[in-house]
């Protein structure tokens, strides 16, 4: 089939879905990559490349949509684009459905296959397709670098001749994707970075960054695992606290970087006016939610302003685009994994399969239809966040009554095994000879302090044990011994073979045990 | 000497066993505890040869010497990866004593009571002598003692031989039976006790006694093999101590017949610590007792969980560059790095890494390998300081927060399966987390199923990148670049 990738109309947006390496890829599937010309330019892709990769160019966007069967681009299609697709045509893309139920109705009314590149699901295998994560990851890591942009000092703590420097005090709010990148990207230039998120259980995400988590001590924490790994909105009480925690930081740190999204409303106002104005002059806050409204109160979106006080507010929404190559090398990845997964033939006929959760759950028009919000996955998003057994935190009366239950059960299950053990005495005893009595006894001791003595062997050392045993073992040569003088010559045959092999045991078992031990050394 | 002196000797031996098996508990006393057995088993012997009466010396010492030139050869000739077969060597080696001993004791014992059927039994001496005084009640005891001993003896024996065989790699390491399976080993342990009962008892089945023994001898010799021949590789550290602990028993039992409570004592001592040593294998595994013998954990496994994703290649540059960055790295090793005799590079790799500031640590699973603690001795060979080297759980919890793992030639104790996949053959196994660290790196011969032929997820995960071939090669080739 042929694939097309469109040139981006939306100003300022230098992304494109197809790069040439990605291209090359493509065709490795058995699909004619087209690419519209310039495509690429803005991201530092010519067209030439794109000749070298064995793609089409054509001149016009008009043209491309009439060559292919499948329309790639990075922003939701413009009324323009949607207009000129044709009945049966699949277009990948973002597309934000949730947002845009107008370019929904024009898709299915245009009888265009629509798969939104922001609705994959978030389940491992579809890690390699999930653009949102390698476009976060990038704003992520660009936001930490408008900040240093922004902010007159170092980030990393210096002593020099001319005096000290201290480290720049980095808050991250919002632990996902970009937040966590953003964590890694302040920690790289040797800020000291603090985080925050409503979903607890990302502490150990936040600090395998180097990032130090900033716990909030509130009972109704959320699990995010329920929401597919995203945030919710979390109660007005919880909220209180949080800002509390906020407003305590707000004059101590330098740079505050805002992440926070709930899917499908508003972004939460978690930077108000009183905190910016409760920053030093020169910090710098940049909110990545500036698209969905921002986190702070003084945030204007695809702007940058400077507060009375001296704070610079970054609003900027284009953080991917401001780095092209990069985002676009990600997202055509992102595309290019898709395709693969819509060819599994590998023979360049695309199979558009809706069993397929994947592909299920970004498609969100096929055949006239709307077929957005998709079911739910077959495959919970997060790998069925097992109950993590939390170490179910007992009251004291509870664990005191666990504790004598379990007293209670041991002690019953010694005291049966204790009378099942003189029961079996009793009956030995009552008919055997007693000068096998005497030598029951000296056994059983002798088992029970076996017993009692390995349960201490260290694991490290249990080869050396078997080795050791082995040799002891050899302890039947007395039995040997015992007969070699006697009687008949099968007799002593028989118990000269067995002294011979038992001392083999033996000698063999302690040098080697001997041998194994002299190796064990301290550091 | 004195039967007084014999037994205070005996007494003293006895408590140097338990003092040389205590010693176990750590490395230093370790060292200690070897001297305690040494000389137990020196006066034990010392004893013996005194009190035993009539004493065959030159035969004995012929034989006494010649068995420890052997022993001292094989114990310094021996690798210390092939600690495994040795040891199950070994075992065999105390079934067949116990065997022969057995039979000796009912040919005496025949004699004996010939000689008293003829009154002439005031000459006799040493066990001889101890026999004759006995009632019939104890006679009937008597049996039933050389009857176990013949029976776990030639059991340990044929068992020994062919976990050495596995072992060793001279025996396919798969789990094979004969058609009838278990059911076979049923028969003729059916077959042991009948003739063992028609022994006990006196009855005239087979000619004579004799026969009654050796032909006992035989069907458990059959069951030792055919038991241990339908157990898997993967099972053999289980297989070992069990017979470990059945080489003790054997030796208890023929403590009974002869009346030596030495024998008793030591026999008990090795078979409980076998069967603890068992215990806590088949704990490790999350399996009991009954299910490893009785199953062939080789044979058939259907992969029940559908895997996604590909396994991802890595060259010797990119671990590298991993191990240059990273911080904190923990090794797990398995029967891999016995194979390939990779425990010096790996140590070499060590103390690179330890050299330029990094944490170091290894991570040993309960059943790593063919024997239980094979793995911290092949790290001690390779002078590996036994501080860094931790167990499961003591380093378990440690595993988020480290940024490179290398596993080598390890599968299952590093399996995911183990907690994901209820349907998984090694489904609640305790398994080392190693996939919860940032970056995994598997050293692996090649993408076969290991040992028990379980699909591994591990190897499909994103953070896992497999560093294909010999693991003494792979490792060599990344010296020079690390540090």
């Amino acid at each position: 089939m042929n694939v097309g990738a469109l040139k981006e109309a939306f100003p300022g947006e230098t992304r494109v879905a197809v790069t040439p390496a990605s291209a090359a890829h493509i065709a490795k599937l058995g699909h004619q990559v087209f690419v519209q010309a310039g495509a690429g330019s803005a991201s530092g892709f010519s067209d030439a490349d794109y000749l070298k990769a064995g793609a089409t160019i054509k001149g016009s966007a008009a043209d491309l949509v009439s060559a292919v069967d499948v329309v790639v681009k990075v922003r939701q299609p413009t009324e323009v684009e949607i207009a000129c697709l044709k009945k049966d045509q699949t277009l990948i893309s973002f597309f934000y459905p949730g947002q845009n139920a107008d370019l929904l109705q024009k898709a299915k009314e245009r009888g265009v296959t629509a798969v939104a590149m922001d609705m994959v699901p978030r389940i491992s295998r579809a890690q390699k397709m999930d653009a949102l994560s390698s476009m976060a990851n990038i704003a992520g890591y660009r936001a930490v670098i408008e900040a240093a942009n922004n902010f007159g000092r170092f980030f990393t703590g210096q002593v020099t001749a001319a005096g000290k420097v201290p480290p720049a005090k980095v808050l991250v709010i919002g632990a996902g994707v970009a937040g966590l990148a953003a964590i890694g990207a302040a920690r790289g230039l040797g800020a000291i970075v603090r985080a925050f998120d409503v979903r607890p259980e990302v502490a150990e995400q936040i600090e395998s960054m180097g990032g130090e988590f900033l716990f909030l001590d509130f009972s109704d924490s959320q699990d995010g695992a329920a929401t597919g790994g995203y945030a919710a909105p979390s109660s007005p009480e919880f909220r209180a606290k949080q800002l509390e925690l906020f407003r305590a930081q707000a004059p101590e740190v330098d740079v505050v970087i805002t992440t926070a999204l709930i899917p499908g409303r508003d972004a939460p106002k978690l930077w108000t006016a009183d905190m910016v104005a409760a920053m030093k002059t020169g910090s710098v806050v940049v909110d990545l939610a500036a698209e969905r409204g921002g986190n702070c109160d003084l945030t204007v979106p695809n702007e940058k302003i400077v507060t009375e006080n001296g704070v610079t507010v970054v609003g900027y929404t284009d953080f991917p685009s401001r780095m092209g190559a990069q985002a676009s090398e990600l997202y055509a990845n992102n595309i290019r994994h898709f395709i693969t997964d819509l060819t599994p033939g590998k023979d360049g006929v695309i199979n558009h399969n809706m069993e397929d959760d994947v592909i299920r759950g970004a498609t969100v028009t096929r055949d006239g239809a709307i077929t957005f919000p998709p079911p739910p996955p077959k495959i919970a998003a997060i790998a069925a966040q097992k109950p993590k057994e939390k170490p179910k935190e007992l009251s004291l009366e509870e664990k005191r009554a666990k504790e004598s239950a379990d007293f209670r059960a041991q002690t019953r299950s010694q005291f049966t095994l204790l009378g099942i053990g003189a029961l079996l005495m009793l009956v030995v005893g009552l008919y055997a000879p007693p000068s096998f009595l005497s030598h029951f006894i000296v056994f059983v001791l002798a088992c029970f302090v076996g017993f009692q003595v390995i349960w201490n062997v260290s694991h490290s050392l249990h080869t050396p044990l078997m080795a050791v045993t082995n040799a002891i073992s050899g302890i039947v040569i007395l039995g040997a011994l015992l007969q070699i003088g006697l009687g008949s010559s099968w007799v002593i045959a028989l118990s000269a073979a067995s002294v011979l092999i038992a001392t083999i045991n033996i000698v063999g078992g302690f040098l080697v045990t001997r041998r194994m031990l002299a190796m064990f050394q301290k550091s | 000497m004195e039967i007084g002196l014999t037994t205070a000797t005996y007494v003293l031996a006895a408590i140097l066993f338990i003092l040389s098996l205590g010693g176990l508990s750590g490395q230093e006393s370790a060292k200690r505890a070897v001297w305690y057995g040494i000389l137990g088993m020196a006066l034990a012997v010392i004893a013996t040869l005194f009190a035993a009466g009539p004493v065959n010396w030159h035969l004995t010492a012929a034989m006494i010497a010649a068995g420890a030139l052997a022993g001292w050869y094989v114990a310094n000739r021996v690798q210390m990866t092939e600690m495994p077969q040795l040891v199950a060597a070994l075992h065999s080696f105390v079934g067949l004593a116990a065997v022969f001993i057995g039979i000796n004791a009912e040919i005496t014992l025949l004699d004996v009571l010939a000689a008293r059927a003829a009154s002439t039994g005031e000459g006799l001496t040493g066990f001889a002598a101890v026999l004759a005084h006995k009632t019939p009640a104890e006679i009937a005891v008597l049996k039933v003692e050389v009857f176990l001993g013949i029976f776990i003896g030639a059991v340990t024996f044929t068992g020994s031989i062919v976990a050495f065989g596995k072992l060793a790699g001279k025996i396919d390491g798969k789990a094979k039976k004969y058609p009838g399976g278990h059911a076979l080993n049923a028969l003729a342990a059916l077959i042991c006790l009948a003739v063992g009962v028609a022994y006990c008892a006196g009855v005239g089945l087979l000619g004579s006694s004799l026969a009654q023994l050796i032909v006992i001898a035989l069907f458990a010799g059959f069951i030792g093999w055919h038991l241990i021949m339908g157990i898997g590789g993967a099972d053999m550290p289980v297989v070992v101590s069990m017979l470990n602990s059945y080489s003790g028993w054997a030796a208890a039992a023929i403590g009974f017949t002869l009346g030596n409570d030495l024998l008793i004592v030591t026999g008990a001592l090795v078979g409980s610590s076998g069967a603890i040593l068992s215990y806590i294998m088949c704990k490790a595994m999350n399996r009991s007792f009954v299910s490893v013998i009785l199953g062939g954990f080789g044979a058939t496994q259907q992969s029940t969980m559908q895997i996604e994703g590909e396994q991802i290649a890595i060259d010797s540059d990119g671990v590298a560059a991993a191990l240059n960055d990273a911080e904190s790295i923990i090794i797990v090793p398995g029967y891999g790095m016995a194979v390939s005799q990779a425990q010096q590079s790996v140590s070499e790799l060590t103390r690179k890494l330890r050299a330029a500031g990094k944490e170091v640590r290894f991570a040993i699973h309960p059943v790593a390998g063919r024997l239980p603690g094979h793995m911290n001795v092949l790290l001690a060979e390779a002078k590996v300081p036994y501080d860094i080297v931790l167990e499961m759980d003591e380093i378990n919890e440690d595993f988020p927060n480290t940024d490179v793992v290398i596993v080598i030639g390890s599968n299952d104790i590093v399996n995911p399966a183990a907690q994901d996949d209820p349907a998984s053959p090694i489904a609640g196994m305790p398994v080392l987390e190693v996939w919860k660290a940032k970056t995994v790196f598997v050293s692996k011969r090649g993408q076969g199923t290991g040992y028990s032929g379980i699909e591994n997820p591990l190897f499909f995960k994103d953070n896992t990148r497999m560093f294909y071939g010999d693991a003494k090669k792979s490792l060599d080739q990344l010296l020079p670049m690390v540090g």
